[in-house]
């Protein structure tokens, strides 16, 4: 089985499915000759052609608004948005348009698409090459939200948000595009969305993270082992619709939870979470369940490290939580 | 090249009479069907007003005073071209073809309502009638209509789309870049800007200080076409260039339509807040149907009799319609879920499930609320 980074099997994965859908179109600014600026899209132009894979105007709602034009015409657009913190500009098309397109119509009109984004920080980017802004979208009703932690789910997932019948937004941790390398399937090889992992199991601490911070996690869960506290730690994958089933299965077990996420704390997908928590495992708890996320201020540039959830803050949650009587 | 648009394209003078050099430009029987639709709108516009102001259905936004050119540049799309609206236009909706009934329904939001009485009256959708789907925010559609097009030049399809939007719409970023991609990728795209001078109560020079909206397409490298909107013969012959131009490889085309807006933005607006009556009084001068009425008179091809008889026709139509769909009932709660994604997920089974559970909401079940 090849290895691969996740910048490489997310070009797979677009080569795989363009090879075998002539509908698909990527388009977005620099994807073409130049191959993105992280170069996910290296080679597709030469081998696609400048009509599947298309170097735009400076203009994410152009981008989007065109790409939805395209789904409704039937092909099935791939639009790039450069970096998670340029896709304000394409706001009201993917919140008032492309995820309301198949309701408002009364089903006649789907709208399918996957808008892949890298998200996230730890490349020193500051506040605008750095956010993590999943939580608008999982608060919009129509929208899936995808943002896998390594090359293979990376793969199997963009394969998966490909065939989908509905909008997905695929967040690309950029921190983690070229960490390291892995076993990633050639061919057609998806990974069911909505399907979390169980990265280890355990019985103490439900920790729960996904993307970059999920290195984080493991560093911190690994930490806790040698400690004496045992971890199950699971990597959602798909973050909505959340395998819902999978995180109270395990709060079941363990009665305890740490939730980890680079957004900002107040309102961010961890607050879902333990509502939902709340609501199915109540009874089962035996600390309150905890957030370790970025905080409520802009993404800095110098204190990224600061900022950022990493292991040194991950680990005390969990020993902490760990021994919550 | 020239960057100033002086002329506006016109057929008919105010009196309506065909002017030197100009033509009807379709035959007879085209151009009174239409009539008879412009009249069918405005009936329509009147009915539905009255019902509102009744509070038998909650909001009606219409197009008095813009029939001629929503019409006139319907009726020049080819069969196969796609439409894509902004929520003036049910007048080009009926004319593709859904069926009075359907788009009374709409009104109604009620269970045989085609949208699933998910959205406000005048916001339809009409895959069949190659129509798109209506929403409130300002130029959405248009980017939508030109990556449509887009799609389509690179399948080879030869359709071209059109997509209306008022003069207010020319400020959102939405015209920019729906513009700017059409001249860039040379999409098979009319951009058709019905300016009827008001954007709610802001008037055009609040929205640009360009001496015209057509000459914006300058700057896009489209080309640019000014008419007469209350002139039907004017409006579709110049969407009819521009469709047989853009077919034959041409640029895309922006089209200014000038008309007035006999009326308020919406049965939501007093529009004698910001307009002097004087004002509107001379407005109404311009109406297209009057315009159109005396020209047929003129032509003999219309009489009094027949004036008032097809008002009365289309007036026992459209009564009969608002009681039929008054009478159905509202859809179904799980409608309510259905749609968000092709297949419901767990959680809004959970939701329908907690929702049938709760007692019903005040006043639930009543159409047009």
């Amino acid at each position: 089985m090849p290895q691969m980074n996740m910048v490489q099997a997310i070009n797979d994965a677009l080569r795989v499915e363009m090879r075998r859908d002539s509908r698909i179109v990527i388009l977005g600014e620099d994807v073409g000759k130049l191959g993105g600026v992280f170069r996910v899209t290296q080679g597709l132009f030469d081998e696609f052609g400048g009509e599947r894979v298309i170097d735009t105007p400076l203009s994410e709602g152009g981008i989007i608004g065109t790409a939805a034009g395209m789904a409704l015409y039937g092909s099935i657009p791939i639009p790039e948005i450069q970096f998670a913190d340029f896709i304000f500009p394409a706001f009201d098309q993917i919140v008032s348009e492309v995820a309301k397109f198949r309701y408002r119509s009364g089903g006649e009109y789907p709208c399918k698409m996957v808008i892949r984004t890298p998200v996230g920080g730890g490349i020193r980017g500051g506040h605008y090459h750095s956010q993590s802004p999943e939580a608008y979208f999982i608060h919009t009703p129509g929208l899936k939200v995808v943002c896998p932690s390594n090359p293979a789910d990376a793969k199997g997932l963009l394969l998966a948000s490909i065939r989908d019948p509905d909008p997905v937004l695929f967040f690309e941790p950029k921190r983690i595009y070229r960490a390291g390398k892995g076993e990633v399937p050639e061919g057609e090889y998806l990974v069911p969305l909505s399907k979390a992992s169980v990265v280890r199991p355990g019985s103490q601490v439900t920790v729960i993270a996904w993307g970059a911070m999920l290195f984080e996690a493991i560093e911190a869960v690994n930490r806790a082992a040698s400690d004496g506290i045992d971890c199950e730690l699971i990597d959602l994958r798909t973050l909505w619709p959340v395998d819902l089933d999978s995180i109270i299965e395990s709060v079941k077990k363990t009665g305890r939870v740490v939730i980890v996420h680079e957004a900002p704390k107040s309102c961010g997908f961890g607050a879902e979470l333990i509502s939902l928590i709340n609501e199915h495992a109540f009874v089962y708890l035996e600390a309150p369940p905890v957030r370790v996320t970025g905080w409520d201020t802009p993404f800095p540039y110098t204190l990224e490290n600061e900022y950022l959830p990493l292991a040194n803050r991950i680990h005390p949650a969990i020993v902490k939580t760990a021994r919550f009587e | 090249m020239e960057f100033v648009l002086d002329e506006i394209y016109r057929v008919l003078s105010p009196e309506g009479e065909i002017l030197p050099n100009r033509q009807q430009g379709m035959s007879d029987e085209l151009a009174l069907s239409l009539f008879r639709h412009m009249i069918l709108t405005r009936l329509l516009d009147e009915r539905l007003t009255a019902i509102q102001r009744q509070g038998r259905i909650g909001f009606h936004i219409g197009s008095m005073g813009e029939e001629a050119s929503i019409l006139g540049s319907t009726a020049a799309l080819r069969s196969n071209d796609w439409l894509f609206p902004c929520y003036r236009e049910f007048g080009a909706l009926l004319w593709r073809g859904m069926p009075l009934k359907n788009y009374i329904d709409n009104m109604f939001g009620n269970a045989n309502d085609p949208a699933k009485g998910r959205q406000m009256p005048d916001h339809y959708s009409g895959k069949p009638y190659k129509f798109g789907s209506v929403s409130s925010p300002i130029g959405t559609q248009i980017t939508q209509a030109v990556g449509f097009a887009w799609a389509a030049k690179n399948r080879k399809d030869p359709l071209v789309t059109l997509t209306y939007f008022g003069d207010g719409a020319t400020s959102s970023s939405e015209f920019h870049n729906g513009a700017n991609f059409a001249g860039v990728f040379r999409t098979p795209t009319v951009l058709f800007c019905r300016n009827n001078g008001w954007a709610i109560s802001v008037p055009t020079e609040r929205q640009t200080a360009s001496a015209t909206f057509a000459q914006k397409a300058f700057a896009y490298g489209i080309r640019p076409v000014r008419v007469d909107g209350t002139d039907l013969f004017a409006v579709y012959q110049v969407t009819r260039e521009a469709i047989e131009q853009i077919s034959n490889g041409g640029p895309p085309v922006l089209i200014e339509a000038l008309s007035h807006r006999l009326s308020g933005h919406s049965t939501s607006d007093d529009p004698r807040v910001y307009r002097t009556e004087a004002e509107m009084e001379a407005e109404r001068k311009t109406d297209p149907i009057t315009r159109l009425r005396s020209y047929f008179t003129a032509r003999n091809l219309w009489s009094d009799a027949q004036h008032e008889a097809l008002r009365t026709e289309l007036d026992q139509e459209i009564k009969q319609c608002i009681d039929l769909s008054s009478k159905v009932p509202a859809p179904a709660l799980r409608t309510m879920f259905e749609d968000v994604y092709q297949t419901m997920p767990e959680h809004l089974k959970t939701q329908w499930a907690e929702c049938e559970a709760a007692p019903r909401a005040a006043g639930h079940g009543s159409p047009g609320h």
